[in-house]
């Protein structure tokens, strides 16, 4: 029997351990680029007309109308709509797929915050070959530097998330309570709408890392400093520490509700009251129409308040972009539907079915400044969205692994919203495991 | 218990009055004694009301809440029945939304599910059996082996098996959840010790005696004996492909391929993103309606394995 549990012992330990390597090399590799071609806009042209099949790696719905005007457009192109998963499944799942060396879609949707750490890994293909280097001054400037790494440009903006305050009108007007314009009024709005009404909460949250780094942003804070793979994190800075002060507050006076975005718990307080205000990004007029359809006619859409009072400052929050796999080997019709997509006819196709854009022209537009929201109550939202995209600081970048670092968001600085931790050590703990990870993985990390 | 009154009368010969009065009180007596046992049966009966409620608790939430819209959903409580019955319509809804692509993920389901676990039940009887009955070198290796995969999660295997499926081409086809399906582990050690007690190694040798092959021998005269062991083997083996998350979810990108599961949590992660359409009410409704087969599966098969639990109980 003693043989027996040995060798089944070793066996145990050597399968684990194989499966262990293996999984390792699945999460680390993906560093085989393909063998860079030089291509002009002339050979995308070629390779359109040409056609083939492409195999697109995207969640977003509004895709499905672009696709078709696509292949309408250049009828010896089939395009592959694949819904591969959402944000972190499809992540994985094309890491996986990079590091197997197969079954690597031509397109992939990647939001702003994860691009960097596919660019990084040279598991995306440099669009400047394309010509994407003179796209400069079509995007604005928020996407526009989001999809730059390296010296490179890796993806094409599809829609961008300049933030703005979705706020219940009603609840506010009921109560008395002014709109706030600065994040000192927030918190004031906030006791005054508790004590006005126990079961109301200025917003929620319960601790959400792109909320925050976006927040921090906006307060000109620079956290995440990248060259290369030499990386600095450190939540100590002005801006950093604005955003903690404050939302110390509301987190100790329990003025923020304990509900999750995105749960239905969430959905039902956007509709019954009990959740006051949204900030977020602009691409969220789409999910209130269809998910909250009580709250028609009540929200109204405000300015981000400020840090500074009289400031205009904004940040995004959300979005993404499309770019390509390294491993794809239609790189140049690939392209073709990025810029069909992103630059071209795909834009206000998206546009109608509800997307926010991220092209200047786009933004600027008669038309699309003066839509009338009639969830809003006829209010012409799209101005206050599109003012705020022109007020994003410059400099912002995220963490070459910043998938990582937001998966562990809640076990460090989320816990300041559950537990007596202060927001200001919980930072300090997201960025201390922040930077092990780094180190681990092989970049020069310092805090 | 009633098993052993039809079967001592027989025994002791015609139904004589001196054993039947011998009887009864043994019968009786375990409840005699009396007041202390029947307080501790009543503690149990709570106890054991109280698993109910929660074991079925989460089952009676998803019923009521399948019969609500998307509104109801969310404006009213969540354990009883909202004004609008809305379940026939929800029903509908869900195998018609996206194209009727819910039909099709079911349809996958039960594919993986007929292939995956009968498949994996099959080679477990086969192995079971092989490995209990018959001598050969090497089988304490298999045991070894065997007790180490038991072991082992799937979800550990997923992605070394992602990257070798990939080397064969056979990722984001249905054969990448198929094949690892087709092993359980535990499943043959089940049928192994099953087996080993179930199948009267002199049945066997009669059998042969008799001119039987040795497939005939399997087939017809041990087969019927492990049914009860076959059927529980079944049942964990499809209960585990029926629910299985994990390695669909590494290996497929088509939606058109995915299970259940993946299917439904796509459904729901929609809620989450940019212009996505929250569902709740259809993901809710889908998730009876997968649920629907596992139960109806324990319902018609559950008589076989209790039977097999009694008949080993009765065997001499």
């Amino acid at each position: 029997m003693i043989k027996t549990l040995t060798r089944r012992g070793l066996l145990q330990a050597s399968t684990v351990a194989a499966a262990l390597a293996l999984g390792l090399t699945a999460c680390g590799g993906g560093g085989n680029a393909a063998p860079q071609q030089t291509v002009n806009s002339d050979a995308v042209e070629a390779a359109l007309q040409k056609g083939g099949k492409l195999t697109v790696w995207a969640w977003d719905q509004s895709l499905k109308k672009v696709a078709e005007g696509f292949e309408a457009k250049y009828p010896n192109v089939d395009v592959n709509l694949v819904n591969a998963g959402t944000g972190n499944d499809q992540y994985t799942a094309l890491q996986n797929a990079m590091s197997a060396g197969s079954g690597v879609p031509d397109v992939a949707q990647i939001e702003y915050y994860a691009l960097p750490q596919f660019a990084l890994s040279k598991s995306l293909a440099e669009l400047g070959q394309f010509g994407a280097a003179n796209l400069d001054g079509t995007f604005t400037a928020g996407p526009w530097s989001s999809v730059q790494a390296q010296g490179g440009v890796y993806g094409l903006p599809m829609d961008s998330g300049p933030m703005a305050l979705f706020y219940n009108k009603q609840l506010f007007d009921k109560h008395g309570i002014a709109v706030p314009t600065t994040w000192d009024e927030f918190l004031e709005a906030g006791r005054a709408l508790k004590k006005a009404d126990p079961k109301a909460y200025i917003a929620n949250d319960t601790g959400d890392a792109g909320f925050t780094t976006s927040l921090i942003w906006q307060a000109g804070g620079k956290p995440y400093q990248v060259d290369g793979t030499n990386v600095g994190v450190n939540f100590s800075d002005e801006g950093s520490t604005k955003f903690a002060e404050t939302w110390q507050k509301l987190i100790g006076e329990d003025l923020l509700a304990p509900i999750s975005s995105w749960s239905d718990e969430w959905y039902k307080g956007l509709g019954n009251g009990t959740i006051a205000t949204l900030s977020t990004g602009a691409w969220m007029p789409g999910n209130l129409v269809s998910g909250v359809a009580d709250g028609a006619g009540k929200w109204r859409v405000a300015p981000l308040p400020q840090w500074e009072k009289g400031a205009n400052s904004s940040a995004e929050n959300g979005g993404s972009s499309l770019a390509i796999p390294a491993a794809s080997s239609q790189a140049a019709l690939a392209y073709g539907f990025l810029k069909y997509s992103n630059v071209e006819e795909g834009v206000q196709a998206r546009i109608d079915g509800g997307a926010f854009p991220a092209t200047s022209k786009d933004l600027a537009s008669e038309k699309f400044q003066n839509t009338e929201f009639k969830y809003f109550g006829g209010q012409k939202a799209n101005q206050i969205f599109a003012e705020s995209a022109k007020n994003v600081p410059a400099g912002w970048s995220y963490l070459p692994f910043q998938v990582y670092a937001n998966s562990i968001f809640n076990d460090t600085a989320g816990q300041a919203y559950v537990s007596g931790t202060k927001l200001k050590d919980g930072l300090a703990a997201w960025q201390k495991a922040s930077v092990k990870y780094g180190t681990e993985q092989g970049f020069t990390v310092k805090e | 218990m009633s098993v052993q009154t039809a079967a001592r009368p027989s025994s002791a010969g015609a139904g004589t009055p001196a054993p039947l009065k011998f009887r009864t009180p043994r019968l009786r007596s375990p409840r005699t004694p009396g007041s202390r046992r029947s307080r501790r049966s009543l503690a149990l009966t709570l106890l054991m009301g109280l698993v109910l409620l929660y074991s079925l608790a989460p089952l009676f939430w998803l019923l009521v809440n399948a019969t609500k819209t998307q509104d109801g959903l969310l404006n009213s409580f969540g354990l009883w029945f909202d004004g609008d019955f809305a379940l026939w319509d929800n029903i509908a809804r869900t195998a018609t939304y996206d194209g009727g692509i819910f039909l099709r993920w079911f349809a996958n389901t039960v594919l993986y599910v007929v292939l995956g676990a009968g498949g994996a039940t099959f080679l477990a009887v086969l192995g079971g059996y092989a490995l209990a009955k018959f001598d050969f070198p090497g089988r304490k290796a298999v045991f070894a082996v065997v007790i180490g995969a038991v072991a082992i999660p799937g979800t550990a295997l997923a992605v070394p098996t992602f990257l070798m499926f990939s080397q064969m081409g056979l990722t984001n086809t249905p054969w990448a959840v198929i094949i690892p399906s087709l092993i359980s582990p535990f499943g043959l050690y089940l049928m192994w010790t099953f087996a080993a007690e179930a199948i009267p190694t002199e049945i066997m040798e009669s059998a042969r005696i008799d001119g039987a092959s040795e497939a005939r021998t399997f087939f017809q005269v041990c087969l019927p004996l492990l049914a009860p062991g076959i059927v529980t083997v079944l049942l964990f083996t499809m209960v585990a492909t029926w629910n299985n998350y994990f390695l669909p979810l590494i290996m497929l990108k088509n939606p058109d391929w995915y299970p259940l599961t993946l299917g439904l949590n796509a459904w729901n992660a929609q809620a989450g993103t940019a212009g996505g359409e929250a569902i709740f009410n259809l993901v809710i409704t889908g998730s009876l309606l997968t649920i629907l087969p596992l139960i109806a599966a324990f319902l018609l098969l559950q008589r076989y394995w209790q039977s097999g639990l009694s008949a080993g109980s009765v065997k001499e």
